[in-house]
């Protein structure tokens, strides 16, 4: 039974007054602004802490069967303790993989014993999950990865290596797509995708430095590296169609995530608020015609957004080209992100050129920082070019690149 | 407009749903792009039996009040109308009558409401005549000046861009009344001294007239209130900006179409040229640019009329309308290749659709130039 308005207006007004008596003060050190970015233990324990107490006050998973942790609620209300945390500009909850792909992954296709041994340890963070998908040489084409995984009797032996894994340094668990079958007729046909622990011998996570200088993803080394054959998810040489149902969770193509946000975006009235600080001529630069003209498109784009989802949620306002705006909202979302920082910076004029630890830096360097993890969103998940390939040919019908 | 979670809601009636479906289906029997052909050829200013059907449909009478013989319901419901027609370049006089009544409905007196509004419900058409030879967008700027002499009023000065003006039984004239704005609505009778020349336009779907209204009078009583007659303007154009956005992502949606046609079945270096992201990712661009448009047009109508709010939304959904659609077209001309430069091609028919929408009632940069100066200014 879904719950009426009034309960839902006091259901709402319970997570406001929760999130703002609960809020973490400022910790004092720069958090990251996604999961892709955690780079220290501080920065880690810190959002592992929130998650935490976010899934003990009862914010998370609501949705999620109670039998394996969740809240055994309805939808409607998580969405709304979601939106509250985004509202508030709360920390994100960080164990977003676990949270949002690989939970409800195994939610719809994992055996009992997997969601009784893993859901309840997505949501409150005691299981850090990572993903195991891009390889050195294997990134957009996916499909061609070739992480070995040889059976042998029931065990399966991983050799190779995967890279870009973000939360790898942290994680207890990863899921991973892994080659089962050098003799399959295409490329896809010898995937198979496992639950893997990442606590085995065998397995080596080195972290990468990423373009601010602060350490993020990593790359993760296989050698000899045994798992059990129950480690499995999916039929073996079905890997391909599991890692498509885990992108479609991945991009918010499909519902059933456990909730919370996983990035702290950036809004245009704090860069409107630039404007009115940043110098041009003498003057203060939101004086400035050209600026202004950047501006207003600024505004436009980020209620684009917002407006596409309200349009979304109206069949018959989407009935002409289906799929179109949620397949987009990613590109859109990203390109868009990255855009608004980039102008954040030539608004500084002259300063633009400090950097984080300058003490002249406007707000931190804050800005500069989130220009360059800004392109985590543009390139992770799938970049920008292979999502114009995506929507050119699902949504417009055009043929493969 | 937002709700409990602060999240925009764009308000979409049942009405306009079934006159969306009703719309959709009208203009793909009654507008295959060949009769946008034919009509440019065409002698008569319109097609009377289309016009006709329309008329039946109820839709001039679509935001009238039910006492004037309309059906009452708003704007919002029009733009599911013109939306469809917009996507088949559909050329009817249904805009510009709907935004005669409109100013009607704002400043008419009794006596003009109920003398022209039930006309209008019933097919008579309505044109406008607001711009003036020196181009300007701003409706203020007038030199078309209406001189009182006794009780009628003595107009002098041109008007350009007054579409279906010979068909019309009705024409809306802004001019300069004792330096103050003011409309004045003309019969066909008062337009008889009135030298009305026709015009060379870009979009061919529009016949386009220039008219020389020295030696034309009217009763004053032909004058909308004059204390009304700012509000009336400002409707028109918020009106305005709503339809032609309404119209313009109707033609986006057109234009993609024709050039992923065109993508599907054109092959180069024995491949389909729709396969080469040269031309595959501009197409989505298009689309992502048509998607936000419409989010905004829809956000617009819903709100139509809420003081701040509602201008602001008409503006940004015309911008960005303006923009998708110019986009759409021009890649569409340049990805037919050399078809694409012929008059055959149907690209360019949407190319010059998008300059006329984007002449009418302000451009892309103009009313952002609008936008900034409603919203940056004020000190939050
Ligand atoms: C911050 C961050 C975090 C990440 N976290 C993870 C993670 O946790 N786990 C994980 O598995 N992966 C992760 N990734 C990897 C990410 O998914 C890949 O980087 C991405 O899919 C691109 O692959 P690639 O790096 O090999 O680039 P490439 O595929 O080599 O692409 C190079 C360039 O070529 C373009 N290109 C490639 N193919 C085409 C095509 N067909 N058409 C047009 N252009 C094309 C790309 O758009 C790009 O611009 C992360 C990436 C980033 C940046």
């Amino acid at each position: 039974m879904s719950p009426d308005k009034q309960d839902l207006d006091a259901f709402r007004r319970e997570v406001r007054a929760w999130f703002e008596k609960n809020r973490p003060a400022d910790p004092g050190f720069l958090l990251p602004q996604s999961f892709m970015e955690v780079g220290t233990d501080e920065q880690f324990y810190f959002l592992r802490d929130w998650q935490r107490k976010v899934y003990d006050a009862g914010y998370l998973g609501m949705a999620w069967p109670k039998e394996y942790g969740g809240g055994g609620k309805s939808q409607t209300l998580q969405d709304i303790a979601t939106r509250e945390m985004v509202r508030q500009k709360v920390p994100f909850m960080t164990n977003t993989i676990g949270l949002n792909w690989a939970g409800p992954l195994i939610l719809n296709m994992g055996s009992e014993d997997q969601k009784n041994a893993y859901i309840k340890g997505i949501l409150n963070a005691e299981d850090i999950w990572c993903q195991g998908f891009s390889e050195p040489d294997n990134g957009s084409d996916l499909g061609n990865a070739q992480l070995r995984a040889e059976p042998d009797g029931k065990e399966f032996v991983l050799n190779g290596s995967k890279i870009w894994t973000s939360l790898g340094k942290h994680a207890k668990y990863m899921i991973l797509l892994a080659r089962t079958n050098l003799a399959a007729t295409n490329k896809y046909e010898g995937l198979s995708f496992f639950l893997i622990p990442m606590k085995i011998a065998g397995i080596d996570v080195v972290p990468i430095r990423k373009l601010t200088g602060e350490f993020g993803f990593n790359q993760t080394f296989f050698a000899d590296a045994r798992i059990s054959e129950s480690c499995l998810i999916g039929q073996e040489g079905g890997g391909w169609q599991v890692a498509m149902a885990t992108l479609a969770f991945e991009r918010g193509a499909v519902g059933g995530q456990a909730g919370g946000h996983s990035m702290m975006s950036k809004e245009v009235s704090e860069v409107v608020r630039l404007a009115r600080a940043a110098q041009r001529n003498g003057h203060p630069a939101i004086e400035d015609p050209v600026i202004r003209d950047r501006l207003v498109q600024l505004i436009m784009e980020e209620r684009s957004l917002a407006l596409n989802s309200a349009r979304a949620r109206i069949k018959p306002l989407v009935a002409e080209r289906p799929g179109s705006i949620d397949m987009s909202s990613k590109l859109a979302g990203s390109e868009y992100q990255r855009r608004l920082n980039q102008f954040a910076l030539s608004l500084q004029g002259a300063n633009a050129a400090y950097y984080v630890g300058d003490k002249n830096a406007y707000e931190r360097g804050q800005w500069q920082r989130s220009y360059f993890n800004s392109f985590s969103a543009t390139i992770g998940g799938g970049t920008s070019e292979i999502q114009h390939n995506i929507i050119g040919e699902r949504v417009l019908g055009l043929p493969k690149s | 407009m937002w709700d409990a979670d602060q999240r925009p809601v764009i308000k979409f009636s049942d009405e306009q749903e079934q006159l969306l479906g009703v719309a959709t289906n009208f203009a793909r029997d009654k507008f295959p792009l060949d009769r946008a052909r034919k009509r440019i050829a065409a002698s008569e200013d319109l097609d009377r039996s289309v016009w006709e059907e329309m008329v039946s449909l109820g839709w001039l009478g679509i935001a009238i009040p039910e006492e004037f013989g309309g059906s009452g319901l708003g704007l919002a419901e029009v733009v599911t109308v013109v939306e469809p027609l917009g996507r088949h370049l559909a050329g009817t006089p249904l805009v510009s009558t709907t935004l005669v009544a409109q100013a009607i409905l704002v400043a008419g007196t009794p006596a003009q409401k109920g003398v022209w509004l039930p006309k209008i419900c019933q097919g008579a058409i309505a044109a406008l005549a607001l711009v003036e030879p020196h181009g300007d967008w701003n409706l203020k700027h007038l030199t078309v000046q209406a001189r009182p002499e006794g009780d009628r009023l003595v107009l002098s000065g041109i008007k350009t861009f007054v579409t279906d003006a010979l068909s019309a039984e009705l024409v809306l004239v802004s001019v300069a009344l004792a330096n103050a704005q003011a409309l004045v609505l003309l019969d066909k009778a008062a337009l008889g001294a009135a030298v009305i020349e026709r015009e060379v336009v870009i979009d061919e779907t529009r016949r386009s007239y220039r008219i020389k209204f020295d030696g034309v009078s009217v009763a004053t009583t032909n004058l909308l209130q004059p204390s009304l007659s700012a509000a009336a303007l400002k409707q028109i154009d918020e009106a305005a900006c709503l339809l032609l956005s309404a119209e313009m992502c109707g033609g986006a949606s057109g234009v993609i179409d024709t050039v992923v046609d065109y993508l599907k079945t054109r092959k180069q270096f024995g491949r389909l040229i729709g396969s080469y992201q040269a031309l595959k990712h501009p197409v989505v661009d298009a689309l992502l640019m048509l998607d936000a448009a419409r989010s905004h047009l829809y956000y617009a109508a819903g709100i139509f009329g809420d003081p701040i709010e509602g201008e602001l939304a008409v503006r940004m959904a015309k911008a960005l309308a303006g923009d998708a659609l110019t986009f759409a077209s021009d890649r569409a001309i340049q990805f037919h290749g050399g078809f694409g430069f012929t008059y055959d091609c149907d690209a360019q028919l949407y190319r010059r659709r998008a300059i006329w929408c984007e002449a009418q009632h302000g451009d892309a940069a103009h009313q952002r130039r609008k936008l900034a100066d409603m919203m940056l200014d004020l000190q939050t």
